[in-house]
């Protein structure tokens, strides 16, 4: 067959293209058990992060059985709980629902010293892609515990400086109310000196549009908690 | 095909691995696979594994390309390089997402950027296309270890003046300029960490091998 010719490269280019494709999906099938696995601890070392606990994969799964174990439910926008494993909702789909019918996963957690923490999964839009995090509060449940963000494929050295200590650390001692307990959420500012300011927390430079993205999510996630948070 | 079998491992082959260490170095000499060796070099390990990575899908691609380099139609050779590269980009990131999922979280951005990685698409072009598979892959060999090799000094020097530390695969971060240092008024230089010291500290390393090497000088 002549090997310039039309007919040839046609059947060379779809003959290629559906082999390719057949060795990605079934490398993909075959791997998925165990991905699924890394997310799901990714998950539990994040949550614990958020309040102050450091976990590594290997004992990641024993500390959160620990300090949280079952203790976590699901609530609606009413703020009454509802039935489900918190641990199991995808938050990706519940933030492109109306608030009224999303799922509200909350985790409760006990700390050594018998201090409870409730905490909050947020997620939401940055520059490049999904930014994630969560956030914990104290049992007034106002004032914020810890934070830990993360993020898809924000631009290193910029946006993606929201996973670390410097940007979350901040958040600590913000609250979400303000004193006529009215729902301020946490805004995220440029160049203001944020230290006094109980509802806003320093931005990042250069990495304006995660930052937005970041106000926007918290904004976003924990509104739909306000009848939970004020009881 | 000639037909006098050629030993394995004759000069003519280890020099296609010998030279890219050296005077061909994709970096230093060719100035390909910058953009990757800025990105990754801050810290050693994804530096590291950057270039394991690049050797993988570098090999590969080389190989299965030299291995069908006379089926493929000419006009769409670039597709099917592109096609081959991609493939095994993503096999790779999905190995690393069962198998290392720490790394392939610090390199999701960069595993995706191995596909543009202007060496790849290079060295198919200008060897695989051309020379048998066993060379190819030497070629390939010799040319993911002269990049990984710029990255690796570059990502040393980097981590350990910009955070006084070295953080190795299985090891983790380990510190390495001694507190007393510290105590004694030394302070890191966080100017290293930002992208523009890679290409301070690539300039330093092509400096340093023209002055010793006075034929790459460009007249």
């Amino acid at each position: 067959m002549d090997r310039q010719g039309n007919t040839y490269t046609f059947l060379y280019a779809s003959v290629m293209v559906i082999m390719v494709a057949a060795v990605l999906a079934f490398v993909s099938q075959s791997l998925k058990d165990l991905q699924d696995k890394n997310v799901e601890v990714a998950k539990k070392i994040d949550i614990l992060k958020s309040v102050n606990i450091e976990s590594t994969a290997v004992d990641a799964k024993d500390k959160f059985n620990k300090y949280i174990g079952e203790n976590s439910f699901i609530l609606n926008i009413n703020g009454e709980k509802t039935s489900g494993v918190a641990f199991d909702v995808d938050l990706a789909k519940e933030i492109k629902k109306e608030d009224s019918d999303r799922q509200y996963p909350v985790y409760e957690c006990t700390l050594d010293g018998g201090a409870k923490k409730y905490v909050i999964p947020v997620r939401g839009k940055g520059l490049w892609g999904p930014i994630w995090g969560y956030v914990s509060l104290n049992e007034d449940k106002n004032t914020i515990f810890g934070a830990t963000f993360d993020h898809a494929k924000e631009t290193p050295g910029l946006g993606a400086e929201i996973n670390k200590e410097a940007f979350q650390k901040p958040f600590v001692g913000k609250q979400l109310f303000d004193n006529s307990g009215k729902f301020m959420s946490v805004k995220v500012l440029k160049s203001t000196d944020t230290s006094a300011n109980l509802h806003a927390v320093d931005a990042i430079s250069g990495g304006t549009i995660t930052s937005k993205g970041l106000e926007a999510m918290l904004e976003d996630c924990l509104s739909g908690y306000e009848k939970f948070l004020k009881n | 095909m000639s037909s006098e079998k050629e030993p394995l491992f004759s000069a003519k082959n280890l020099k296609l691995i010998t030279t890219p260490l050296g005077a061909q170095n994709p970096i230093t000499n060719q100035v390909l696979g910058i953009c990757s060796a800025l990105a990754v070099t801050a810290k050693l390990e994804p530096a590291i594994v950057m270039s394991i990575s690049v050797m993988f899908v570098l090999v590969f691609s080389n190989l299965i390309i030299s291995l069908i380099r006379n089926t493929i139609p000419s006009r769409i050779r670039i597709i099917v390089q592109l096609v081959i590269v991609a493939a095994l980009v993503i096999l790779v990131d999905q190995i690393l997402k069962a198998f290392a999922y720490e790394v392939s979280k610090q390199l999701s951005v960069f595993v995706g950027l191995i596909i543009t990685n202007c060496i790849i698409m290079g060295r198919l072009e200008a060897f695989a296309l051309g020379n048998k598979p066993w060379a190819s892959v030497l070629d390939g060999i010799g040319n993911a270890a002269g990049y990984g090799m710029i990255l690796v000094i570059v990502a040393f020097f980097r981590e350990l003046l910009g955070a006084g530390t070295l953080t190795l695969p299985g090891l983790g971060t380990l510190q390495i300029v001694p507190d007393f240092l510290y105590d004694l008024g030394y302070v890191n230089n966080g100017l290293m960490i930002l992208p523009p010291m890679a290409l301070v500290t690539v300039g330093i390393i092509i400096w340093v091998q023209r002055s010793r090497n006075k034929d790459l000088i460009e007249s």
